[in-house]
């Protein structure tokens, strides 16, 4: 355990100084923004399109005419904001990209390109780590803000045709409650997640060792361990800055 | 210069390099033979710092790659060109990417790039193939592009890993025509590691034979055809009785 830490933490401190080869990452910024954000985004709206569906059909039947019904709006805004938006968008993502950057990386390393890069005498993980970890930072929040609007459209709809809810009611429960402080909250936890999915697969990728079985254990593992990791970092954030 | 001094390596039980030396003047291309499992790969990834010994000293030049911090390791490496085994091209870039990767961090000037990397390209027979992915390429194609990575930088010191093996007899001695080109033009100090006698002859100032983890022959090819070593004798006549067991 001890020595997985510390591992980590070198891989962490590695990655931290490949930033400064500068030249090396940033031409490849943009692939990587679009390949890890913008090609997330119909996923993360899918879900959100759901998730918002949900909501408000779950509270309505959970406020059973006791609470007034205009908090539906109350309860899908909060909740998607703060929880199910970031959270469930860094779960699918930590399978849809932590997956596939550990596979990439993984072959990478068992088919020896991440030696060649080093015979070039670049740095790889300035070369592979670093332009997707970035990437990861800046695409997250975005991804997640597209998430958390199409869940509030979604329970909205979903308030006006099929409860019986008008939209100025739905957008009146929707603001009572809202501060600005929960937009920022839900795009920090988003940034965070993008950081932990991103370089949780670049770290399993770039470990792997042996054969199409070895790039195999390091995308399960990627993903798992990114999931865990999200979770726990979830419950960080609500008690540092609730 | 090159200068391995007793490398030793062991993967767990399995004793790979037991006290190799070996000394590459600069300028020399010295041949590096032996059976398949000796320890051949691992030994030029050593020289190339991919891999660190137990015990013994890399010498590149005057300088030691054993020990030294990444940022020394990698300025060497900028003097280095390293031709993998299995090729190593990234298969997510066509082939002249492949190359142009190699010639931007070398420094080449913009403008000298693209050019360049056709060139070097058309000397290993590729021309016309610069847009193909790796994976659209002959395994031997994909060894000449891998060449091709590696001399393009016009590096000073070279480490051939079986850089014909796979090749037609035709395609092998153009390879072995750019070794030797190399080491006129740049005075290229160079190691080549291959099972190929002929072209190891053709190349090599002196021919090295691995065996049992350390140079157990070491001489040049007019002394190869002539030796008494039993080793060297069914290597060379690719005799297995004449194989002393080890
Ligand atoms: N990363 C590694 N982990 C464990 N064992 C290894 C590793 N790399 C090489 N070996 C072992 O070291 C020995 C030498 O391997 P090497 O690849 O150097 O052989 P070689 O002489 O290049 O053979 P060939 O001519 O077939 O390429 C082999 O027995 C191999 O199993
Ligand atoms: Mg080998």
């Amino acid at each position: 355990m001890a020595a997985v830490a510390g591992r980590t933490a070198g891989f962490a401190v590695d990655v931290l100084r490949a930033t400064s080869e500068f030249r090396t990452w940033w031409p490849q910024l943009a692939t990587q923004a679009r390949r890890i954000g913008v090609d997330s985004v119909p996923i993360a709206m899918f879900i959100a399109l759901f998730t918002g569906v949900v909501l408000a059909l779950q509270s309505s039947y959970a406020f059973t005419g006791a609470v007034p019904l205009y908090f539906v709006g109350t309860l899908v805004g909060k909740t998607i904001i703060l929880e199910l938006g970031p959270v469930l968008t860094g779960l699918v993502l930590a399978g849809r990209v932590g997956a596939n950057i550990a596979a990439e990386i993984g072959t990478m390393r068992v088919t020896e390109q991440v030696d060649a890069l080093e015979m070039l005498a670049y740095d790889p993980l300035a070369y592979l780590a670093v332009p997707r970890v970035t990437a990861g930072l800046i695409t997250f929040p975005i991804v997640v803000a597209f998430a958390v609007g199409m869940g509030i459209v979604a329970g909205w709809i979903t308030s006006t045709g099929l409860l019986d809810l008008s939209s100025q009611e739905f957008v009146r429960g929707l603001r009572m409650f809202y501060r600005p402080f929960d937009l920022r909250y839900a795009l920090i936890k988003s940034a965070s997640f993008g950081v932990v999915v991103t370089s949780v697969g670049c770290l399993f990728g770039y470990t792997t060792s042996g054969g199409a079985e070895g790039v195999g254990r390091a995308t399960t593992r990627a993903v798992v361990v990114a999931c865990m990791v999200i979770l726990v970092l979830d419950a960080f954030w609500a008690v540092v800055l609730l | 210069m090159i200068r391995l001094e007793g490398l030793t390596r062991s993967f767990g039980d399995l004793h790979v390099l037991r006290g190799f030396d070996l000394e590459v003047a600069t300028g020399e291309t010295v041949a590096v033979i032996g059976r398949s499992g000796e320890g051949k790969s691992v030994l030029l990834k050593h020289v190339a710092g991919l891999l660190q010994p137990d015990s013994g000293e890399v010498w590149i030049g005057d300088e030691q790659v054993t020990g030294a911090d990444r940022e020394r390791v990698r300025r060497l490496r900028l003097s280095m060109g390293y031709v993998f085994q299995s090729s190593a091209l990234f298969d997510s870039m066509t082939v002249a990417e492949n190359v142009r990767l190699a010639l931007r961090r070398h420094g080449t000037p913009a403008a000298e790039i693209e050019e360049r990397a056709r060139e070097s390209l058309e000397t290993v027979g590729l021309g016309g193939w610069e847009g193909r992915y790796p994976a659209e390429l002959s395994g031997g194609m994909r060894k000449r592009a891998g060449v091709a990575r590696a001399v393009a930088p016009r590096p000073t010191y070279l480490l051939y890993d079986e850089p014909t093996s796979g090749l037609d007899p035709v395609t092998t001695s153009m390879i072995d025509e750019l070794v030797l080109q190399l080491k006129e033009d740049l005075r290229a100090t160079s190691i080549v590691v291959t099972h190929d006698m002929r072209s190891a002859c053709r190349v090599a100032d002196r021919i090295a034979l691995l065996r049992e983890g350390r140079v157990s022959w070491l001489g040049t090819p007019e002394e190869i055809e002539h030796t008494d070593d039993a080793a060297v004798k069914a290597f060379v006549e690719g005799r297995r009785d004449l194989w002393p067991d080890d």
